[in-house]
């Protein structure tokens, strides 16, 4: 028979016996729904996770940072000679910035400030902000605006600190504050004429110190947020930012300053950490190298992604078996509503073989019903799949807005997971009917068509 | 239950000619519809030959008997046999399906086998729907639609009463006639058969007794 005949016959067959065929298929379709809804929600929380990561600009950063010099925790008695880094300072930064793939390089910033509002004067540590941090997330939903300009005098506060300074923290956003803070100023050389000069320096063996100079400048304060946006990595949180342009003229003594003193003295100001941004995470393996050649410890979270989607794919595997075992119980039911429709219709199996049918024509209309049961309860279960996983995320939300937080979609039915968990009821449904399908295509016509 | 040997047919020679009009009469149990069914393709000897268009039936393979059913013979039961879920029209059709008839030519056939029984008007009700009478001629446009060389009655008119079962007899006459279809009846009314085959032969234990 043809394809077309097939169908329509069984198609029609399942719609004359109604309740029978319905039930089965709603076996189907509950086993396609819970096998949707759990990747579903396995995919969604996926997709949160990874929006979230991405947000945070986490996942294409290096934190870059010299070799200590010593180590902490010696176990082994005779451990190897420690590296000594060459300083972590602006030639270094900019041969990272020429490494291909690598968006920007920019120091990290970090300095103790006493900052003056309202005839008090509250110590903050001051941290420097790219303005490539603005789409990182911890700008969304912030009090105020972000900095106007790279170079704009204008601070945004990290709220604790701002409660501190006033009652109402957003009646501070538009307002002056003075910043007093250490300026680092090179000291003048052994000849006394004002030099900073490396040859200088190393050529008359003077000492390349720097003297410690108290400033004072003025901020505008734009904004408020709640977290430090370069909090990660960095030496203590930051309370009171300022765009990192800013942050870098004032020529602040920063709190590694005094250690990298100690440890040798250098003419350049140098950094105790460098954020190296890549275009992508998958890039991050090969500029992480590429800086460790030359010299400096790094650090990124390209372990944690690797782990955390190893998690995401044994999370999805148990939603996965879930899922299908539920489909498989499915599949015991169309076996059971075939061989039972096998019993039922001997006599309509004798008469189509009467008419001319042959035990392929009998095997392939059992074989298309049991198809179109599975492609039927295929759409209906990814369609209730789907409103399972809508009420999921609506109860999450319900929960989530008692508590003030923002609603979040924890459960997604990508286009792939709609067509694959249709086809994949049709190939289980057609896996079941084989069976019953070749039984019926046996049947002898003549034992069929016994007047009874 | 024993497993007795049961020869429902057997040393049986018959020739039955193109355009003929055969009864097969006997009492119940005597092998009629075993050998009705061997001669339709639906059953299968445990040996000998039985020639049809000049093929042995007992040497096709399943596909082949199944084509032989399809385009050369036509059969008609006793309990009629027509499916219960579908309309008469959807029952006549089906053996066009099975033969992979093209969808344009089906309607034309289907209406003129309705035609033919004078149906045409009930084609769209369900065997339920039908009297007995109406049932059966149904089947038998059912078995003519694929235009078959042969056509076999299993005691169509068991079910009918008299008048009726006349009814069908001469709808066979007149297929035969007009058709010049072959027709194999099976029947154990002896007067019927006389009335309106052309040659009777009579079985007996499997056997056929002598004219
Ligand atoms: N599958 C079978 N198993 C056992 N006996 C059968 C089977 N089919 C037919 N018979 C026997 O074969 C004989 C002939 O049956 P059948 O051809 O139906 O006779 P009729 O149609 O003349 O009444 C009967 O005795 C019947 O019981
Ligand atoms: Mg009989």
């Amino acid at each position: 028979m043809k394809i077309r005949d097939l169908t329509e016959l069984a198609a029609r067959n399942l719609r004359e016996a109604v309740l029978r065929n319905a039930l089965t298929t709603l076996g189907i379709g509950v086993g396609v729904a819970s096998l949707v809804a759990m990747l579903s929600l396995g995919v969604g929380l996926q997709r949160l996770v990874a929006q979230h990561l991405a947000r945070t600009g986490l996942f294409n950063a290096i934190f870059v940072m010299p070799h200590s010099g010593f180590r902490r925790f010696e176990s082994r008695p005779n451990p190897a000679p420690p590296k000594k880094s060459p300083p972590l300072d602006e030639d270094a930064m900019q041969a990272m910035a020429r490494l291909r793939n690598v968006i920007e390089v920019y120091p990290q910033i970090r300095f103790l400030t006493e900052a003056r509002y309202g005839g008090n004067s509250f110590p903050a540590i001051v941290g420097g902000i790219p303005l490539s941090d603005r789409s990182g997330g911890a700008f969304d939903g912030m009090e105020g605006r972000f900095f106007s300009s790279p170079t704009a005098d204008e601070a945004i506060l990290q709220i604790g600190f701002a409660r501190r300074i006033a009652k109402n923290p957003a009646s501070l956003v538009g307002k002056e504050m003075a910043v007093r803070y250490a300026e680092r100023e090179p000291l003048a050389a052994a000849g006394g004429k004002k030099s900073s000069s490396a040859a200088d320096a190393s050529t008359k063996g003077a000492s390349p110190g720097f003297s410690i100079v108290l400033r004072e400048t003025q901020l505008k304060i734009v904004g408020i947020v709640k977290t430090d946006p370069e909090g990660f990595g960095h030496f203590g949180r930051g309370q009171l930012f300022v765009p990192l342009r800013v942050s870098e003229k004032l020529h602040a003594t920063q709190i590694s300053d005094l250690r990298q003193f100690l440890h040798g003295p250098t003419p350049q100001p140098t950094y105790s950490t460098v954020t190296v941004r890549v275009t992508d995470p998958s890039k991050v393996a090969a500029v992480e190298a590429a800086i460790k050649k030359m010299g400096f410890a790094t650090f990124s979270l390209l372990d944690t992604t690797r782990n955390l989607r190893l998690f995401f794919a044994v999370f999805d595997l148990l939603l996965g078996i879930f899922g299908g075992l539920a489909l498989v119980v499915a599949t015991l039911g169309i076996v059971n509503t075939l061989v039972m429709a096998i019993l039922e219709r001997r006599r309509e199996i004798g008469v189509l073989k009467a008419l001319g049918a042959a035990d392929r024509d009998v095997r392939e209309l059992f074989f298309s019903e049991a198809g179109v049961m599975g492609f039927v309860g295929g759409i209906f279960g990814v369609a209730l799949g789907w409103a399972i996983g809508r009420a999921l995320t609506f109860g999450t939300d319900v929960y989530l807005h008692h508590r003030n937080l923002p609603p979040v979609d924890i459960s997604f039915v990508p286009w792939w997971l709609a067509v694959g968990a249709i086809l994949f009821a049709v190939a289980v449904s057609l896996a079941a009917g084989i069976y019953p399908a070749s039984r019926a295509a046996r049947l002898d016509p003549v034992e069929a068509l016994r007047y009874e | 239950m024993g497993e007795a040997l049961i020869r429902a047919v057997d040393d049986v020679t018959l020739s039955i000619h193109r355009g003929e009009f055969l009864a097969l009469l006997g009492a119940s149990g005597s092998g009629k519809s075993t050998l009705l069914n061997l001669m339709a393709g639906l059953d299968r000897p445990t040996s000998g030959a039985i020639f049809a268009e000049g093929r042995d039936l007992a040497a096709l393979d399943g596909r082949e008997l199944a084509r032989y059913r399809s385009q050369t013979a036509g059969i008609v039961f006793q309990a009629f046999n027509l499916l219960p879920r579908m309309t008469l029209e959807e029952n006549v059709e089906l053996p066009l399906r099975l033969a992979e008839v093209e969808r344009r030519e089906r309607a034309q056939r289907v209406r003129e086998a309705l035609e033919r029984v004078h149906l045409e008007k009930r084609r769209e009700h369900r065997p339920a729907e039908l009297s007995g009478g109406e049932q059966q001629r149904g089947a038998i446009a059912r078995a003519l639609v694929n235009r078959p060389a042969i056509l076999f009655a299993d005691e169509p008119t068991g079910n009918l009463d008299s008048a009726t079962g006349v009814e069908i007899l001469e709808l066979l006459r007149e297929i035969n006639q007009t058709l010049g279809a072959t027709i194999v009846l099976v029947t154990h009314e002896r007067p019927l058969a006389e009335q309106f085959a052309g040659r009777l032969a009579t079985m007996q234990d499997g056997r056929l007794a002598a004219a």
